[in-house]
């Protein structure tokens, strides 16, 4: 299992997870909760999208899914 | 995961509250805790004139539409700080909220340019004074409360309604705790009183919602938000704080809210921190008339501001 950013690193079987400017592979199978802490994010402060809908962290990732992160840490 | 209500496939789960809702019923359940927690604090009525501080995030943009849905007579203040940042922060922000409202054409929005008011940018006139030389956040903070509390007042609103959630209040506390701020302490609540002198009355109907749940909100309401921060909040104590209390909810749920509903309890029932609250005296302001705790003097807005201005005048001459 891997998780880190890049773009050129990405296998034919990884999924990419966008999160502000970075970029991270995961692949299918496991929970979008395990990837984000895979990730080394916390799931408190991420919202997952997937497919352009929210999902709960149970979610289990699909080949083709498209992942964005988004951040909910708002403040200063 | 499913829905609670309906056993469709969930799209938020709040394990704080061990509830986990689809799409729909997560915007009626934030719709009517929001309710709840108005009445429950005796926030405002339903007659009352609220004005909604609006800067074009998650949180402000989410509140003024929850309070619209409600019902109440909700109008949008937007303060134009002129911040660039090398990414057009303020001009966005601005687009932000007045697509909100181009969406809703029966709602009121005000709005305050700083550089056209007071003369100058926020960011340049905070450069100009002694405490906003490293960064402009506490005079920014302080021009935004003053013009704030003036329009609510000017405008004849009742109340003064913010977007702040559970986060920001847990993170206040958080940083005045780890620095015994009694008297911040004292004054920390989600309801603030009006005060005789001119202090509107200020109120956070959010604050029992994560900041998780207000931006699942805006996502599943599809309203459109700035994501970005503000370019001055990099390294910002409140987020380190906020990024603290977030390790401590991953790995117990719930943590964060249990830490200010103690603390709220602890002030509602033992009267913790009273006396710190009693001993602030506020006087009006000789110059603007705004209540101030200086004894003999102009307030620090206006203190501040008149220095900014003596400042532009002699480095740019008298014209401006």
């Amino acid at each position: 299992m891997t998780c880190h950013a890049g773009r050129d690193t990405l296998s034919p079987m990884s999924i990419k997870i966008v999160y502000r400017d970075e970029e991270f592979e995961v692949e299918p199978g496991m929970t979008i909760r395990s990837a984000v802490l895979k990730c080394g994010l916390l799931p408190e402060a991420v919202l997952p999208v997937v497919n352009g809908k929210l999902v709960t962290g149970d979610y289990i990732i699909q080949e083709a899914d498209a992942i964005k992160l988004v951040s909910v840490i708002s403040g200063g | 995961m499913k829905c609670r209500k309906c056993r469709q496939t969930a799209a938020v789960n709040m394990r704080h509250h061990r509830l986990a809702l689809c799409a729909g019923h997560y915007i009626t359940w934030i719709q009517e805790q929001t309710e709840r927690f108005i009445k429950k604090y005796r926030m405002f009525g339903p007659d009352d004139r609220v004005l909604v501080a609006v800067s074009g995030g998650k949180d402000s943009l989410a509140l003024w539409d929850v309070l619209d849905v409600l019902g109440y007579r909700a109008d949008g203040l937007y303060i134009g700080l002129g911040i660039d940042g090398g990414v057009d922060y303020s001009n966005r922000s601005r687009a932000k909220v007045e697509a909100f409202v181009a969406e809703r054409p029966h709602l009121k929005l005000t709005v305050v340019d700083v550089a056209e008011e007071l003369g100058a940018p926020m960011p340049a006139a905070a450069d100009l004074t002694n405490r906003g030389k490293e960064k402009p956040c506490s005079v920014c903070g302080m021009t935004r409360r003053h013009i704030m509390n003036r329009a609510a007042h000017d405008g004849g609103y009742d109340v003064l309604a913010t977007g702040h959630n559970l986060d920001d209040e847990a993170a206040t506390l958080l940083g005045n705790t780890l620095s015994w701020q009694v008297g911040y302490l004292a004054r920390q609540y989600p309801v603030l009183p009006a005060d005789a002198g001119g202090l509107a009355r200020k109120v956070k109907p959010f604050f029992r919602f994560y900041e998780r749940d207000t931006a699942a909100y805006t996502l599943v309401r599809g309203i459109d938000y700035m994501y970005d921060e503000c370019p001055y909040s990099v390294d910002a104590n409140s987020i380190y704080y906020k990024e603290i209390l977030n390790r401590l909810e991953t790995d117990r749920p719930g943590t964060k809210l249990q830490f200010f509903l103690r603390f709220l309890h602890a002030k509602e029932t033992s009267r913790a921190f009273a006396q710190a609250q009693t001993d602030v005296t506020l006087n009006p302001c000789p110059s603007c008339g705004q209540p101030t705790a200086n004894p003999a003097g102009p307030c620090t807005f206006c203190r501040t501001w008149e220095q900014v201005r003596e400042r532009l005048v002699t480095q740019v001459g008298p014209t401006l």
